[in-house]
């Protein structure tokens, strides 16, 4: 394999992994804050469908983007409505949400199946980005992979060391304390269900926008369900949600590759080992230190505040 | 003691204000008064008492202080200013502090970080631990910032409620039921401090069922019973007794002990039982052993979370893998038995939890005893249950252990703790076991049903049957056990006659220090 060769497959693993990075961390706050929202996939292909309408009839990849996100907040504060004021079962109205956000996103794409435009633009640094192997990788990638690489940082360091983000942990770990400190649980749970909607919806612009780029239905693929078990697996630990979806796009592309090789392997088992290779190695990284899980003891639990 | 009328005349003449002053507080939570038009006054540098029983409405009012709910009419004065206190923060920011029972800790994030959240948002954590460790200092509290909560004892997690409370300069500092989780050495600290609090002109309100400790700190105690205030007095001049009668509303029954019986066979053998924790959170059990006569009744002392829950799993069957010969039920192995085959056996299981593990909250009365009694007592055939039998031996429980149930059909969760205790009791009780095990019978129950479970233990045990009492409640092993063996990160002492130990010896035992020191040889 040429070094060319490999800096194209290097590209091709980070563009696989950015939708699962931003939208499992969307999860991964909304669950450090005790919320399980199962709806990822819903509200991430109702982003892909919206924010793909959104940047055909404007001509701006931005205001697409933008559009993804208001689409996955719009779903996210449904959730919100139902679980954290109405205090119905998070997973029901999480299943609930992803075959709503299913069947919505076939409605809305519908006049756009099969148009397809320009992919995001991506950044050109004279003399940066033409550097031999790196340049592109580094230099070279459009604005959504250095929007998730920035969003990974501000979160981890949201949640370790601001105070909100200590309030927020507090939450998820038990939200009867919280309450007799006088924290707003379920203020605090809204908006971090509603940041988990906004990264959900940002993630299926992402595949519409810059991924493929246009819009097809069910295009998610079960992105949103791995996304979902990324966070499990990573500890609800922000940089290791990186690591598990580096992983899970380095296996996709490379079983791809391995494919087009034609190893005489069955087709159906190629397809299967991503899931596999991120889970092996997500659980072994939990096993290595289970004392240390970040596990929202409050997860999935309904708050009623006492009255 | 004084009546309300009197007291109201000693109002009026006061000069200044009381620090806090309630006045008619009232608080329902649908049909149910918690609090029926509840006075009291606090001045400043005063340990004030408020004692009563469970359900007494203590719990209630303080969190109305507190800010945590909001009263249904009442006004509340601080320093004569009326107040409305919407939530803890505001609490706060006027100078009142709690400390809470259950504690309102977080168990995954860190000692600074627990007292960081409670402290306005201008705190860094940062500048937060040189305080911590000056507070800790001049309190005696000794406080590691950096640790996680999960890894610490309940007295070091009753420190970091204290401290959190105190970095806030609380002029009241509310305090529930502090010492229930502590050793008898870990409260005479608690006190330590507290004293040196009201030293400072701070006051504080005292919740406590333990009328001792309240004698020792309070100058003024008010007393409330079904949500209503029966009274106010100096607790230094009241004896236990007069307090507990006023509590209870009539005299307190003492345990009466069974006639004197010779001591049977061993019927429960536990040889050298090590048995690792399948939890993260839990206790590995180590070197077990115990023996117990029939006749006798065997008290197992120690704070909350040093193994005794895993001891009762690997007794009940709950959890297996301890080895057939390591536990011995009425002379055969039945290390490898499950529950259902124990039960067979001869042995009962009272666990500690009433509501989720002992009985299924939804489920009825009678359906309840049929999920634990359906194989030794017959109710099942050919997998089929005998539900008139089941309803039958319900309605016996209800009249031999005067349960307040609306019958064999109340779901569980409709009987209030000490009646569901009493019926749990009378559910095991009443098969005649040979052996009964059974966990904080007593924890959160009224003294009425707590004399009564007690009694029906002693009793048991004068008609033969081997008893295992495990309890924090030393004044409840004391009253009840013939031995009292004390148990401490998963190991067992060897067990003491309890008229021959007192409570300092065990309180030590509690801590740890002797065992260990003993392990060291």
């Amino acid at each position: 394999m040429n070094a060319q060769l490999f800096e194209l497959v290097l590209l091709t693993i980070v563009t696989a992994s950015i939708p699962l990075v931003i939208a499992a961390l969307g999860e991964l706050v909304t669950e450090r804050a005790g919320v399980l929202n199962l709806g990822v996939e819903g509200m991430m292909i109702v982003g892909a469908a919206l924010g793909f309408a959104g940047a055909w009839a404007s001509g701006s990849t931005l205001v697409g983007a933008l559009c993804g996100v208001a689409a996955g907040m719009i779903l996210a504060a449904l959730f919100g409505l139902l679980t954290i004021v109405l205090a119905v079962n998070q997973v029901a109205a999480g299943l609930a949400l992803t075959i709503f956000g299913v069947g919505l996103s076939g409605l809305l794409g519908a006049g756009f199946v099969g148009l397809k435009r320009e992919g995001a633009p991506h950044l050109q640094l004279p003399g940066l980005s033409d550097l031999p192997f790196v340049g592109k990788l580094v230099f070279g990638e459009d604005a959504f992979v250095y929007a998730a690489f920035l969003l990974v940082a501000l979160a981890a360091y949201f949640l370790a060391r601001s105070r909100a983000g200590l309030a927020l942990r507090a939450i998820g770990d038990n939200h009867d304390s919280a309450h007799a400190l006088g924290l707003s649980v379920r203020g605090v749970r809204f908006l971090a269900v509603l940041f988990g909607g906004a990264c959900a919806g940002l993630a299926g612009a992402y595949l519409s926008l810059a991924y493929t780029p246009f819009w097809a239905p069910g295009m998610t693929a079960g992105r949103g369900w791995i996304a979902l078990a990324l966070v499990v697996f990573a500890s609800w630990k922000p940089w290791r949600v990186v690591l598990g979806a580096l992983l899970f796009g380095g296996a996709t592309v490379l079983q791809l590759h391995a494919q087009a090789a034609s190893l005489g392997l069955p087709g159906q088992l190629m397809s299967a080992t991503p899931y596999l290779a991120t889970i092996l190695g997500l659980v072994v990284l939990s096993l290595g230190a289970r004392r240390n899980s970040a596990a929202p003891a409050a997860l999935g639990q309904v708050f009623v505040p006492p009255r | 003691m004084q009546t309300p009328e009197q007291q109201q005349q000693q109002q009026q003449h006061e000069p200044d204000p009381p620090l806090l002053r309630l006045r008619g507080i009232v608080k329902r939570f649908g049909g149910f008064t918690a609090n029926d038009h509840i006075d009291l006054d606090l001045r400043a540098g005063e340990a004030h008492g408020l004692i009563g029983e469970n359900g007494a409405g203590k719990s209630t009012l303080v969190k109305i202080i507190y800010g945590l709910l909001q009263p249904d009419a009442g006004e509340i004065f601080l320093s004569a200013e009326r107040i409305r206190l919407a939530s803890p923060r505001e609490a706060r920011a006027r100078g009142i502090g709690m400390v809470f029972q259950h504690f309102s800790l977080f168990e995954n994030l860190t000692v600074a970080e627990n007292i960081a959240l409670a402290l306005p948002s201008a705190e860094t954590l940062h500048g937060l631990r040189p305080r911590i460790l000056a507070l800790a200092e001049r309190y005696g509290l000794s406080l590691d910032p950096d640790r996680p909560v999960w890894s610490l004892s309940a007295g070091e997690r009753q420190r970091i409620e204290i401290a959190r409370c105190l970095l806030q300069d609380p002029r009241l500092v509310i305090l529930d039921e502090p010492t229930s989780v502590l050793t008898p050495q870990e409260a005479t600290k608690l006190f330590e401090t507290l004293d040196r609090l009201k030293a400072e002109g701070r006051a504080l309100l005292y919740i406590s069922h333990k009328l001792d400790e309240v004698r020792r700190l309070c100058e003024r105690a008010t007393i409330l019973r079904l949500g209503k205030k029966v009274g106010d007095c100096d607790p230094r001049r009241e004896s236990p007794r007069s307090l507990a009668a006023l509590m209870v509303g009539a005299e307190v029954a003492d345990i009466s002990p069974s006639a004197p019986h010779a001591q049977g066979p061993d019927l429960l053998v536990v040889d050298d039982l090590s048995l690792a924790s399948q939890d993260i959170h839990g206790v590995d059990l180590s070197g077990i052993s115990l023996r117990l006569r029939g006749g006798e009744i065997l008290g197992i002392a120690g704070i909350a979370g040093n193994g005794q829950s895993e001891l009762f799993a690997a007794l009940s069957g709950e959890r297996l893998g301890a080895g057939a010969e390591k536990i011995r039920i009425a002379g055969a192995p039945a290390g490898a038995r499950d529950i259902t085959q124990r039960r067979l056996m001869g042995a009962a299981f009272i666990p500690e939890e009433r509501n989720g593990h002992a009985a299924a909250p939804a489920f009825s009365l009678a359906e309840n005893v049929a999920l634990s009694r359906h194989a030794a007592a017959g109710f099942a055939r050919n997998g089929a249950l005998n539900f008139a039998r089941a309803r039958q031996t319900a309605r016996d429980i209800i009249g031999a252990f005067d349960v307040r149930a609306s019958g064999p059909d109340a779901a569980a969760r409709t009987l209030s703790g000490g009646n569901l205790q009493k019926f749990l009791v009378g559910r095991e009780i009443l098969g005649q076991p040979k052996v009964l095990v059974v966990d904080q019978p007593t924890w959160g129950v009224d003294a009425a049903a707590a004399g009564a479970i007690r009694q029906a233990l002693v009793d048991l045990a004068g008609r033969g049957a081997a008893v295992l009492l495990i309890s924090q409640d030393l004044d409840e092993l004391f009253d009840v056990c013939d031995r009292v063996c004390v148990m401490h990160a998963g190991s067992l002492s060897p067990p003491r006659d309890a008229r021959e130990t007192t409570r300092a010896e065990v309180g030590l035992l509690m801590t740890g220090s002797v065992i260990e020191a003993a392990h060291a040889h």
